[in-house]
C-alpha cells in the first residue's frame, strides 16, 4: 500500500460495464513527509474518499479485491482514508 | 489507471487464440497536462474507443482480462472508459 492525496475527479460516462457503480479519482503519490512521490494516476474508490484527502492505495490485481465478487477491472483502488500519521518516535 | 489518448488501431489476423475477436488500440498515455508520457501501449478495447478519443487505461492483467472477459487470455492492458472530463483540486 502507498500513501496518496486525492487531486482531482474523472468523469467518464462510457466505461466498462465493471466500473458503472464506481467513483475515479486522481491521485498524487506521497512520500511520508508529504511531499509529491512520482505521477499522478488514476484510482477507483471503495470507501468514499474525496478532494484533497489522504488516502493509502493498492495496485496490481489486488485492486479488484474490495469490490468482489463484482469484477471491477481496475489496477488501482484506494483503500483507506488517512486520519493521521507520524514518522519517528 | 492512466489518462491516455488513443493514437491508432492495430489488425493482426494471427494472434493468439485468446484474443480473437478483440480489438487492440495503439495508446500513449499522457500526463494531466495532456503531453504524451513515455512508450505508446497496445491495449485491447472494451468500451468501443476510437483514435483521437481521451480514454482510461489499465496496465495490469488482471484487470484487462475481467474487461476482455477471458479468464487466461494474455493480456496486460485495457481500454475501460472514455474520459468525459477530468476536474482537478485548484
Amino acid at each position: 500500500m502507498l500513501l496518496a492525496r486525492v487531486i482531482g475527479t474523472v468523469v467518464s460516462t462510457r466505461k466498462d460495464p465493471g466500473l458503472m457503480a464506481t467513483t475515479l479519482l486522481v491521485i498524487q503519490p506521497l512520500n511520508p513527509d508529504r511531499t509529491p512521490s512520482g505521477r499522478p494516476l488514476v484510482a477507483v474508490d471503495s470507501v468514499g474518499a474525496g478532494a484533497s484527502e489522504e488516502v493509502f492505495y493498492v495496485r496490481g490485481r489486488e485492486a479488484s479485491f474490495p469490490f468482489l465478487p463484482a469484477e471491477v477491472p481496475a489496477d488501482a483502488a484506494i483503500i483507506g482514508i488517512v486520519d493521521h500519521w507520524t514518522v519517528g518516535a | 489507471m492512466l489518462i491516455g489518448r488513443v493514437v491508432g488501431n492495430l489488425v493482426s489476423t494471427q494472434k493468439n487464440a485468446k484474443l480473437e475477436g478483440a480489438k487492440l488500440l495503439l495508446v500513449q498515455p499522457l500526463d494531466l497536462a495532456g503531453q504524451a508520457r513515455g512508450t505508446a501501449v497496445l491495449a485491447i478495447d472494451s468500451v468501443d474507443a476510437g483514435v483521437g478519443d481521451r480514454v482510461l487505461l489499465v496496465q495490469e492483467g488482471r484487470a484487462a482480462q475481467i474487461a476482455l472477459g477471458r479468464g487466461t487470455a494474455a493480456v496486460d492492458a485495457a481500454v475501460i472508459g472514455v474520459v468525459d472530463t477530468v476536474d482537478l483540486v485548484p
